[in-house]
């Protein structure tokens, strides 16, 4: 059964794909990458990766969503331009950029194979210790908060820093008050005189 | 979308709940999926919705951007602090064995307070760049 529902899902995720490559109308394009998020978090389901398919589905479905189409909204773009001529380039880097990857997961150990080398050093000790040394059930939130604590606070400042580099690019004007724009181009004049 | 009454009543009834899963999924994500990050996600998808239903003027009243940029902050500082008073306790940076009264009461305090720093900052940061995005004049 759950042989069957892989397929299925990676079926409908090719379809959304392939239907993203065909479609010229950017707000379909959108709302299939959506779908096509939803239908990974899907299959993360299935893989037993909950915590994963959880920000999948918020992040990749829901926010990243909504972004795109805040961003068709300011760019007032409907259509994706058609500026290709010759189409051969681009195919033939497309062809073996994919012939690499698959390639490269000739290597790859079988989903989940006790020998892999992810499956082998750390993550032994992890499942066995950390129930002794965090005392949570949740092995994921133990390893992301504690054990690689210090991982989570760069990621928090990458998120961080996303916010500042939007507020410096977008940010101020036109939501913010009135003053804190007349204070932003009194500063950009004073510049200028300088 | 004002006008679509609809739309409007229902928002209205989801925001609380969509409030409520966030802070579950925060504040549980010890013991089953989820975590600060995507509670932070979660929680700024429902100032999102009203946003997108009443418009951003109105989002910005419940939620100022002086507000959201302190909450940005905040919580990238609260994490740090964390680690800091890892230190301060005689241990390490980010070293939560210290702060409680046995190793396993300090990883737990360590752990809440670490995820509800993302979370504050996740949030806070979606919110942020959702109402840039969506308040420049189109």
């Amino acid at each position: 059964m759950a042989g069957f529902l892989d397929v299925v899902i990676l079926v409908l995720m090719s379809v959304t794909a392939f239907s993203i490559l065909r479609s010229r109308n950017l707000f379909g394009v959108v709302i299939l990458s959506g779908i096509f998020s939803l239908l990974a978090a899907s299959f993360y389901v299935l893989l037993a990766a909950v915590d994963v398919a959880f920000t999948e589905a918020s992040v990749g479905a829901g926010i990243s969503t909504l972004l795109m189409l805040a961003t068709l909204a300011i760019t007032h773009q409907k259509k994706e331009k058609q500026h290709i001529n010759n189409p051969i380039m681009p195919i033939i880097v497309v062809l073996v950029t994919g012939a690499a990857l698959v390639y490269g997961t000739l290597d790859m150990p079988l989903y989940g194979d006790i020998n892999a080398p992810s499956n082998q050093y750390l993550i032994q000790r992890f499942i066995e210790q950390s129930g002794a040394e965090i005392g949570i059930p949740n092995i994921v939130t133990s390893i992301l908060a504690s054990y690689r604590g210090y991982d989570t606070l760069g990621e928090t400042f990458v998120i961080f820093t996303a916010a500042i580099g939007v507020l410096t690019l977008l940010g101020r004007g036109r939501t913010g008050n009135k003053a804190e724009v007349k204070q932003i181009s009194s500063l950009e004049t004073d510049g200028e005189k300088e | 979308m004002k006008h679509f009454s609809v739309l409007r009543v229902i928002s209205k009834l989801m925001i609380p709940v969509i409030l409520l899963f966030a802070l579950y999924v925060q504040f549980h994500g010890d013991f089953g999926p989820g975590g600060g990050f995507q509670a932070g996600v979660i929680f700024a998808s429902a100032f999102i919705l009203y946003a997108l239903i009443f418009g951003v003027h109105y989002a910005r009243k419940v939620i100022p951007s002086s507000a959201t940029r302190i909450l940005l902050s905040f919580g990238v500082i609260l994490y740090t602090a964390v680690g800091i008073a890892g230190i301060i306790f005689g241990g390490n940076f980010l070293d939560y064995n210290v702060l409680g009264q046995n190793n396993i009461a300090g990883q737990h305090i360590g752990i809440l307070l670490v995820e509800l720093g993302v979370g504050i900052t996740v949030a806070a940061t979606m919110i942020t760049v959702f109402f840039v995005f969506a308040g420049q004049e189109s």
